[in-house]
């Protein structure tokens, strides 16, 4: 059988969405650093702003640095298009303001990053878009949650901090035979490890600031359009499937079909909400694109050595990581992970909130601090940072302890990792 | 928009301008048909632009492609016919602007209803479409391996790296997606009607109207040489060549096409 023309992912990361300047040779991505681009006539501004024709206008909106990133992550995604925006925050904001009304109802995942918590629980409801938190293990309480006005399904494909392991294609099962999309954040897999459209997912959003840059140097969003949700045949989204007087009267489906999505969140979501991506920081962030595949390996061979040496480790009470045997979805991980399941995990320290509290004031190498996938090992105590605004009863039910310590595996030489962690665990039980 | 022929419902993108309005009845009608396996997206550098710019443009889906009803047909032959029924439901002869399998039905409904065809503008074609065994296979299992060697080989060079004319999008991933979402087993038999199509030089002959033939040079699906015996039995053609075009010069060179439909549409007809 004749293999599709493509080029491979390795060779993606390094060249999808870019060709050599045509002008100056130039073979990196050169940074843009505008604000506008001259028009050819006044016939040629009109098509513009008309959506009748392509180009970048103003930098709100696109711009050829940050358009290299986003045509990039769509092709690593096997999405249509992207979007990318300031933050991933913004890039979770951006997909629900472009389906979303007053009125509608979202069913997500109660085990995701506490920031996106907070906008779904709190946040949303000023805006009339209230959210049901379910178990991301069970599938059905998706669709036992979905309402006549469920209008999205959310989860993260790795949760934060415990990891849980969603099901990718079961859930977007669930979500499609209620006429709903599935929404990921795969912020933590990246699509190196897994890429959640392949299994059915119809919208995957990421902090590029993690994992996707790597360096830790520049925030930034992206939400790319899979491009395969019926719009239009589900009847429930008429931002996308019915006329909009924002550009004289234009059906998003009807023209761009499968791109209508990313399309609109261009036309209407960075226009008027503006969370758009400064085209140095798409820079700083391809830098690290470029180099996802070789990271990315390095990541998780580094957290299977971090894995070892914990659990044989006196001063841990748990580990929760899906390459270990005792993770409950360690099966579920092994067949859509076969790369690995990230390098997040999270683990307890005997002794409780105290001891967490020493292991963290004794490490030398990793970095205390409220980020994740960085080239340096990181670690948090969640309870008191990421995931304070939650009640002590969200905690609970998001599996988040008192103990739990986060870690994000580094690139660092894995002994030295292992020596900083071990030392700082005997640490931790000197109370 | 919607209309009906031949008791179906149709569905088209008109970029979002009517075309029966008051102003524009003078306006030539242009009629865009899409390939195998694909709908009237593949027409939006095209569709909308026309309409500002003093065309009635109707980028249809096909008969059981995209939104419009099936079934879908299965020979070129019922196609053109179908396409001369979609001059009757408009009201008027249609400027008929093509690709592949598209530009197969607007060639033989010229030859065949030239009453109803004003004038044509043909591209992504050849005077046969010879089909890859694997990509006919996979097509008709529906295996989403048949879009991804379409959309390998659809495109030239250039878009294997990318740096799409449209800000952010891949185009590969969009052709892909478009193909993986068409209703089953019409990729099938598009493919095997145009496998099947050897009346492309005949129809060529008895073609009348205004022609323009947009060819890419980097075409891998109906490559430049291929559509020379065409372009010599058409003989009053215009024939526009793109250097960096593969087989979808209305997606890969949007700007180019858009001027090559004026100049082609001007003297015709405004």
């Amino acid at each position: 059988m004749v293999e599709p023309d493509h080029h491979r992912f390795d060779t993606r990361a390094l060249h999808a969405g870019q060709r050599p300047d045509p002008v100056t040779g130039s073979r990196a991505v050169p940074i843009h650093q505008t604000t506008s681009y001259v028009f050819d006539s006044v016939d040629h501004a009109a098509g513009l702003f008309n959506l009748e024709v392509s180009g970048h206008l103003y930098s709100r909106i696109s711009n050829p640095t940050v358009a290299v990133l986003e045509e990039r992550l769509a092709s690593l995604e096997g999405g249509v298009g992207a979007v990318c925006t300031s933050s991933g925050q913004a890039a979770l904001h951006l997909a629900m303001a472009t389906i979303l009304h007053a009125g509608d109802h979202i069913v997500a995942s109660r085990n995701i990053y506490g920031g996106s918590h907070n906008m779904l629980n709190l946040t949303m409801p000023r805006f009339g878009i209230t959210t049901t938190f379910v178990d991301p293990r069970d599938p059905q309480a998706f669709g036992e949650a979905i309402r006549p006005e469920t209008r999205l399904v959310f989860a993260e494909t790795l949760g934060n901090p415990g990891i849980e392991v969603l099901d990718v294609a079961a859930v977007a099962s669930v979500a499609h035979d209620a006429g709903v999309p599935l929404a990921v954040d795969s912020t933590f897999a990246t699509p190196y490890l897994m890429r959640p459209i392949d299994y059915g997912a119809d919208i995957v959003i990421h902090s590029v600031t993690k994992f996707l840059g790597g360096h830790g140097v520049a925030i930034g969003g992206v939400v790319v359009d899979g491009g395969r949700f019926d719009w239009a045949g589900s009847g429930r989204f008429p931002t996308l499937s019915e006329p909009y007087d924002g550009y004289h009267g234009i059906t998003f489906t009807e023209e761009f079909g499968t791109a209508a999505l990313s399309m609109r969140a261009r036309a209407e979501g960075l226009r008027d909400f503006g969370a758009c991506m400064s085209p140095t920081n798409a820079f700083y962030l391809l830098q690290g694109v470029e180099t996802l595949p070789v990271r990315m390996a390095r990541h998780v061979d580094n957290t299977h050595r971090v894995v070892e040496m914990l659990d044989a480790h006196d001063a841990v009470s748990w580990i929760r990581h899906p390459s270990h045997p005792t993770h409950p979805d360690y099966e579920l991980a092994n067949r859509l992970y076969p790369k690995g399941a990230g390098a997040i995990l999270s683990f307890g320290v005997h002794g409780g909130r105290e001891a967490g509290r020493r292991f963290i004031e004794a490490v030398e190498l990793a970095s205390h601090l409220a980020n994740v996938g960085d080239a340096k090992t990181l670690v948090i105590h969640p309870g008191s940072t990421t995931h304070q605004q939650m009640s002590a009863e969200d905690l609970t039910a998001a599996g988040i302890g008192e103990e739990l310590v986060r870690l994000s595996v580094g690139l660092e030489d894995p002994d030295d990792i292992c020596a900083d962690l071990s030392r700082a665990l005997r640490a931790s039980q000197k109370g | 928009m919607r209309f009906e022929v031949a008791g179906r419902s149709v569905h088209a993108a008109t970029g979002a301008v009517t075309i029966d309005r008051a102003d524009a009845v003078d306006a030539p009608l242009v009629v865009l048909v899409h390939g195998a396996g694909m709908d009237r997206t593949v027409w939006s550098h095209q569709t909308r632009w026309l309409a500002h710019h003093g065309a009635r443009a109707v980028a249809v889906d096909l008969p059981g492609h995209g939104h419009s009803d099936g079934p879908a047909l299965s020979s070129i032959a019922e196609l053109a016919a179908w396409l001369g029924d979609v001059s009757d439901a408009l009201g008027d002869p249609l400027h008929v602007v093509g690709h592949s399998m598209g530009s197969f039905i607007g060639l033989e409904a010229a030859a065949t209803f030239g009453d109803r065809i004003a004038s044509l503008v043909l591209m992504g074609l050849g005077a046969s479409m010879p089909v890859h065994p694997d990509l006919q296979t996979a097509a008709e299992a529906d295996d989403p391996l048949a879009a991804d060697l379409m959309a390998g080989w659809m495109h030239g060079t250039d878009q294997k790296f990318g740096a799409n004319p449209t800000p952010g999008m891949s185009m590969t991933g969009t052709s892909r997606a478009v193909i993986e979402t068409s209703p089953g087993g019409v990729l099938g038999l598009d493919l095997a009607m145009c496998a099947a199509y050897d009346g492309a030089l005949e129809a060529a002959s008895n073609v009348t109207c205004p022609t323009t033939v947009v060819l890419g040079r980097l075409d891998r699906m109906t490559p430049r040489r291929s559509a020379q015996p065409l372009v010599d039995t058409l003989g009053h053609a215009t024939v526009i060549e793109l250097a960096t075009s593969g087989h979808a010069p209305m997606m890969e060179d949007p700007d180019i096409v858009r001027s090559a439909l004026l100049d082609h549409l001007f003297p015709v007809a405004i």
